[in-house]
Order: C-alpha cells, then sequence, then structure tokens
C-alpha cells in the first residue's frame, strides 16, 4: 500500500445557479494576461450543450484521454513514438477557433469621436490583433440555450442516446438544461502529465495537484490533446501551457481556492482524501462499467488504523491525515457514494467529483392542483427530463446504475426532510423511501446538513501545507528572507 | 577587398566567434532565461497552414541537417557510399529532394507570418532576421547542389578538412579558399546562423525532448522529500 494525500473536489450540480462568478474569480487572479486571455481555468457549461471549447467532449475530434486495449493503457492522442511526429505539428491540437477570440471594445472611441448626430459606439476589437472582429462565440456563448439545435442537439453526450430518447430530450414540454462549472480534475492518472515530452507537467506528490514547470515547458502542445477535459491551455504569447492550479498558494495559506471561496451557491466541497497510488494502473485499466466502483476503492478511510499507518510511513503527515477524517470529499464520494467522476471512461481518475443533477420532475395538472404522474416514488428520476443514459454517458461511464443510485438518495433525503419539517408527506412513505435508497435517517440527516446548512469551514478542509518543510528541504530557509513567495524572479515574456 | 583578407575574415574570425558566441549564449540564456527556451509554437492560432509550411519544413531541414552531420564526422563512409553511380544518384536526389521540401515549407511559413496577422502579431524581428538567414541558407545550399553537383563525394575532401581544422584550433585555408562563391558563401552563412541562433527561438532544437522516450509516463514531484523521487 502506498498511501497518498490529494486535494479532492465535489459539485453539487443541483446547487449551481450558474452565475459565473467562479469564473470571474478565477480570471481576476491567473488568467488576465496576455496569452491567458481565452482561457477560463473554471468555466460554468450548460447541458445539453457544447461547452467550452467546442465540443469538447468529442474524442473522435480531440482524441483526449486514455484507451484501453487488452490490458494495455495507451494515451489516444500520442505515445513515445508519435511525439517525435507529432512534435512538429500536432494533429488533433485545437486551435484559437474552437474556443473563441478573445476580444474588448474600444471604449476609448466613445470619449474620442467627433461631434456627430449619432451616439458613438464601441466596437467590439480582438485582443490578439487589435482588429475589428466580429464576435462568433464565447466562453458561455450557449448559456441556458437547453433545447437549441445549435448547441444542446450537438452535445457529443447525446450520442450514447436512441432517437426516441433524444426526441425525449427535445420536445418542448420536456426541455430543461443544468450548469456544468469545470476546472482541473487533477487526476490520478493524468494524461496531460503522461504525455508532457519535457516532464513540466507533474504531479505533487504532497496533495496531487498537477501543476506545469514553467521553466521547463517548451511549447510542445502534447499535454492540450491528451486531456480529455481540455483543461489544458496553450498561452499564445509565451509559448507555454497552463492550467488550473487549484490556486495552491492560497491553499498553502490556508484559504479555499477562489473559485470555491467565491461560490455564490455553495455547491463546492474541498477536503483531503488518502489514496492507494499502487493501484492506480490496475483500476485505470480495468473494464469500463467498472471504472466508478473501482475508483472509489481506490480512496481509503482515514479511520483505519492501519491507512493510518501506512500513510505515516509514506511521509504523510498527522495534521493531513486528521483533515483527511473530516473531508466532506470523503463523505460525498465514499460514505454516502453520490457524487461521481465525470466521463470516467477516459481513465485519467478524475479527482472532482459531481453529484448529479435532479431533472425537473415530470408532473399532470390534474384541475387545479398539479400531482404527480405515477405511484411509483422514484419514477421521476427513470422518467425525468432528462433521460437517465443522457446523465450517464457524463458521470456514470456509461453506467447508468450510479447515477440513479446517487439520484434516488438525494430524493429520499428531500422527501425524507419534507415529512419532517413540511409534513404533507407520512413518515412511513419518507422511511420506505430512505430503506429503498439504501440510506439511513442518520445519513440522510447528514446529507441534508452538509448539502443545505454547511459553514465555510466544513465545505473547504484544508490540511496544512507544510511549506515550510518543503522549504527547509530545498533550500537555506534564511536566503527566503524577504524574498518574493513564489513565481517568477523575472516576468515571463515571449522568446528573447 | 583583399583575397586573404576576406579569407581570414570569414573563414577564421567568423567561424570562432560564431562559435565562441553560440556556446557562451545559449548557456547564458539558459540559465538566466531558461523560461524564453520554447518552441514558440503558433500552431493555436493558426492550424492548417501551419501543417503545411512547418512539416516539410521540418522534415526537410533535419534530413539535411542530419547528413551535413554525418559528412562531418564520418566523410570516409560518406564518400565510400557515393563511389557508386547509383548510391550516389539516390544520395544527391534524395538530399536535392530534401532540400526543396525544405525551401517549399520555409517559404510557407514566411508566407504565413505575413499574411495571418494573428501570426503576424507573435512574430518579431529576431524571427525575421532567422527566417531570412534560413532563406538564404537552403537557397545557397541548393545552388550548390545544382551548380557544383556530387557533392557526397567531394564534401569529404574539401569541407570536412576546413571544418576539422577550425574544430582543432588550427584553421587551414588551403582547400576552402579555392571554393566556388557559391560554397563559400553557403559556409560563411551557416556560421552566421550558428551565430545567431542563441538569440532566436532556434534554441528550442537544444531542448528537443529525448528523456521523454525512455522516462515512465507519469511525473511525481516530491517537495518535502530531499531527492525528488519518481513514483
Ligand atoms: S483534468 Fe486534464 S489537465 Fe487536469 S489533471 Fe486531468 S488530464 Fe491533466
Ligand atoms: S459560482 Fe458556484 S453557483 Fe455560480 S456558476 Fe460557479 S459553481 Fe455555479
Amino acid at each position: 500500500m502506498d498511501v497518498r494525500a490529494q486535494m479532492s473536489m465535489v459539485f453539487h450540480l443541483d446547487k449551481c445557479i450558474g452565475c459565473h462568478t467562479c469564473s470571474i474569480a478565477c480570471k481576476n487572479i491567473w488568467t488576465d494576461r496576455k496569452g491567458t486571455d481565452y482561457m477560463w481555468w473554471n468555466n460554468v457549461e450548460t447541458k445539453p450543450g457544447t461547452g467550452y471549447p467546442t465540443a469538447w467532449e468529442d474524442q473522435d475530434k480531440y482524441r483526449g484521454g486514455w484507451e484501453c486495449e487488452d490490458g494495455e493503457l495507451r494515451l489516444r492522442s500520442t505515445s513515445k513514438t508519435k511525439t517525435v511526429f507529432n512534435i512538429f505539428h500536432h494533429p488533433h491540437q485545437p486551435s484559437m477557433d474552437d474556443y473563441y477570440e478573445p476580444w474588448t471594445y474600444d471604449y476609448q472611441h466613445l470619449f474620442n469621436a467627433p461631434e456627430g448626430p449619432d451616439q458613438p459606439t464601441a466596437v467590439p476589437i480582438s485582443m490578439v490583433t487589435g482588429d475589428l472582429i466580429q464576435i462568433k462565440a464565447g466562453p458561455n456563448w450557449d448559456d441556458d440555450m437547453g433545447g437549441s439545435p445549435v448547441y444542446a442537439e450537438n452535445d457529443p453526450n447525446l450520442a450514447q442516446l436512441n432517437p426516441d430518447q433524444r426526441a425525449q430530450m427535445f420536445a418542448v414540454e420536456r426541455l430543461m438544461f443544468f450548469y456544468l462549472p469545470r476546472i482541473c480534475n487533477h487526476c490520478l492518472n493524468p494524461a496531460c502529465v503522461a504525455a508532457c515530452p519535457s516532464g513540466a507537467l507533474h504531479k505533487r506528490g504532497e496533495d496531487g495537484i498537477v501543476l506545469v514547470d514553467q521553466n521547463r515547458c517548451r511549447g510542445w502542445r502534447a499535454c492540450i490533446p491528451a486531456c480529455p477535459y481540455k483543461k489544458m491551455y496553450y498561452n499564445w504569447n509565451t509559448g507555454k501551457s497552463e492550467k488550473c492550479i487549484l490556486c495552491y498558494p492560497r491553499l498553502e495559506t490556508g484559504q479555499a481556492p477562489a473559485c470555491f471561496h467565491s461560490c455564490v451557491g455553495r455547491i463546492r466541497y474541498l477536503g483531503v482524501v488518502l489514496y492507494d497510488a499502487d493501484r492506480i494502473r490496475e483500476v485505470a485499466g480495468l473494464p469500463q462499467d467498472e471504472l466508478i466502483e473501482a475508483q472509489r476503492s481506490l480512496i481509503l478511510d482515514p479511520r483505519d488504523p492501519a491507512v493510518a499507518a501506512a500513510a505515516r510511513r509514506n511521509g504523510v503527515h498527522d495534521s493531513v491525515v486528521d483533515s483527511a477524517c473530516n473531508s466532506p470529499t470523503y463523505r460525498f464520494v465514499k460514505e454516502w457514494k453520490i457524487a461521481l467522476p465525470l466521463h470516467a471512461e477516459h481513465r485519467t481518475l478524475p479527482m472532482l467529483f459531481y453529484v448529479p443533477p435532479m431533472a425537473p420532475v415530470m408532473a399532470q395538472k390534474t384541475g387545479t392542483t398539479v400531482e404527480n404522474i405515477s405511484e411509483d416514488l422514484f419514477h421521476d428520476i427513470d422518467e425525468a427530463r432528462a433521460p437517465i443514459e443522457y446523465m450517464a454517458a457524463m458521470f456514470g461511464a456509461g453506467n447508468s446504475g450510479k447515477v440513479r443510485y446517487a439520484l434516488r438518495k438525494q430524493k429520499a433525503v428531500r422527501w425524507y426532510r419534507r415529512a419532517l419539517t413540511v409534513g404533507d408527506v407520512d413518515m412511513a412513505t419518507a422511511d420506505r423511501m430512505l430503506r429503498e435508497a439504501d440510506c439511513s435517517a442518520a445519513e440522510a440527516e447528514a446529507i441534508y446538513k452538509l448539502t443545505s446548512l454547511c459553514t465555510f469551514e466544513e465545505r473547504f478542509v484544508i490540511p496544512p501545507m507544510h511549506r515550510e518543510e518543503a522549504i527547509e528541504m530545498l533550500a537555506d530557509p534564511m536566503s527566503h528572507k524577504q524574498g518574493v513567495g513564489f513565481g517568477f524572479i523575472e516576468g515571463p515574456r515571449r522568446g528573447l | 577587398m583583399n583575397n586573404t583578407y576576406f579569407n581570414a575574415l570569414f573563414f577564421i574570425g567568423l567561424p570562432y566567434v560564431s562559435v565562441f558566441t553560440f556556446f557562451l549564449m545559449t548557456i547564458v540564456r539558459y540559465r538566466t532565461h531558461g523560461f524564453t527556451y520554447s518552441s514558440l509554437s503558433s500552431q493555436f492560432l493558426e492550424n492548417r497552414q501551419h501543417f503545411w509550411a512547418l512539416m516539410p519544413f521540418h522534415y526537410g531541414i533535419l534530413t539535411v541537417l542530419g547528413m551535413h552531420i554525418l559528412a562531418f564526422l564520418v566523410p570516409r563512409q560518406v564518400a565510400w557510399w557515393s563511389s557508386v553511380p547509383l548510391r550516389l544518384w539516390i544520395m544527391e536526389i534524395g538530399m536535392l529532394a530534401a532540400g526543396l521540401l525544405t525551401l517549399v515549407g520555409l517559404v510557407a511559413a514566411m508566407v504565413r507570418r505575413r499574411a495571418n496577422h494573428k501570426i503576424a502579431v507573435v512574430t518579431t524581428a529576431s524571427d525575421w532576421v532567422i527566417l531570412a538567414l534560413l532563406l538564404i541558407q537552403v537557397l545557397t545550399g541548393l545552388g550548390v547542389a545544382m551548380m557544383h553537383p556530387w557533392g557526397s563525394s567531394w564534401f569529404a575532401l574539401a569541407v570536412t578538412p576546413y571544418l576539422y581544422s577550425v574544430a582543432t584550433l588550427n584553421p587551414n585555408l588551403a582547400v576552402v579558399s579555392v571554393m566556388p562563391w557559391m560554397v563559400k558563401w553557403h559556409v560563411i552563412n551557416a556560421f552566421l546562423v550558428i551565430g545567431f541562433f542563441p538569440f532566436t527561438r532556434l534554441v528550442h532544437i537544444l531542448v528537443a525532448p529525448n528523456p521523454y522516450l525512455w522516462r515512465r509516463p507519469q511525473v511525481v514531484r516530491w517537495y518535502r522529500r530531499p531527492a525528488a523521487a519518481g513514483r
């Protein structure tokens, strides 16, 4: 057992209101520089929809992630031999057109325009060339376009549905959409790292954060097609790749990452989990329908003395093990099993988990009352506006059982709380639902609390990062006195 | 200009200045501005023309460069190969084709840098200087191949001894001073490229990622372990 610690996240999709506050918080801190202007390390997209970059889930186009044939794990986009040839031109690299051309407005014109009969306008200009441009796309261009034939119908996840199910999703009275906020998943088996020819991309041993060493990155770009989530970005100005850093400078000072901190819907949870690194290769190579369960089994119980001892032997600090005992991620993913990885079929073992959203219920109107259309208490999960297969294509690696389990439990918790507080549902029914959903009353109570009443400290359980020790290992601490903490001593620039 | 002066300046002075600059400045740049070592790829900004320009260019120039290096390192074997007419023909035609491929790619890359505004804004003066130098290099190279063919057999006897003499700090101009002007130009321009190399994006050649071929797929860095252990 090779026990390591990993910062791991949960996004509760039922709570996301699609406000994009997270994206703005991130952009203001990290990606407002030239060359990063088009990047959204955190982005929020509407599902069904094509997302950002356009149709990023279409791996026929981008060739992201791993594929497994006869137990052999291979990157789809590259390999050692292919690197030699692809290094001059990557056949699957997305270009700026797949994202969007960043723009600003010619605000000066509002002040400088000569006097005339019309109000002056501020025309859009490209942030790359400064030329006048016609805006054709943006990072959330299809916001709220749940039923649109241009965006929603081109969602790559729909490929898994049969024509009836598709028709169902686009019937006017059933239209629905939800938001999918995305950051880098800080995967356990990151495709980006395995594709990086320079060895610049790496996973931090202590907390599992995946980073690009900017001084070692040479702009070979192999990581960009390799990441199945398109969370690697190419800085077109400096010629280096960049990615979400999980705000590690904030984490190291005990603060939640900016997107977590600012989240209006309070959908985000962050905590450390312990996992067995020895089993990564084995789990990543399992048949697709076993992936979700196997990835869950990689996560270890920090209260188990054997795990804690193995962690200690491996240099995981006691304070980190303690923190893992309070990790909200552990509860959502491992105890309650209601948070699932996004597109686990790409075998990167993503460590950001999503609580799948409850689609709006189907109801019918009799006279003046609106009531459920069926006697079966869980009917609206299988007859939800969005077919369960659609959710399973995203959160179940095609295995709808996992998604159904998570949704049933959520629904049972709702009914249980409704029986308690509103009282229009009898407790016997609520109890039956809990039983059928594999949930105890205590568990329901805990889920309810962590979902609805959670405080800042409960949502973000950040272990001490012990940077002081790291610095002592690498250099004389006195030499760091009054030095700049992190980042460049020289400013990043393009070429010489 | 007096011929002796000319020869001394361009075949003794220039090589040493260039090679010295090359080594000094690539090392200094790596140590002080290591961040600037990048391919500075512009594929992200423009994808299609990139393929048609950069693929022929890289394959062409790597072939030609590889053969030049081979002729420098093992001149006798190269001369031996070219001692049979058929093999000589294969060599000459192959190299000419590679040279033309380079030319096509290079010109396409230059056109792309001018015509596409997005690419133009990420093109610096040093890019243009090195593109121009490379263009001259390729054109003179092709000129030599056309005007003075069978280079693969005479190179070993004419140019390699001169390069060796420079490398062993005992420059011998006897062979090179009688070379046709096209060959001279090619050699002089090559030294200009070498001297200017550290100030351009060409430095990405020096950081070509060969360890990738041998390393394990995943990379883990430990900040709290004394030696950075892998996984
Ligand atoms: S989400 Fe993509 S960029 Fe992030 S660790 Fe995984 S493969 Fe790498
Ligand atoms: S800030 Fe929170 S609620 Fe708003 S879009 Fe982002 S994840 Fe959703």
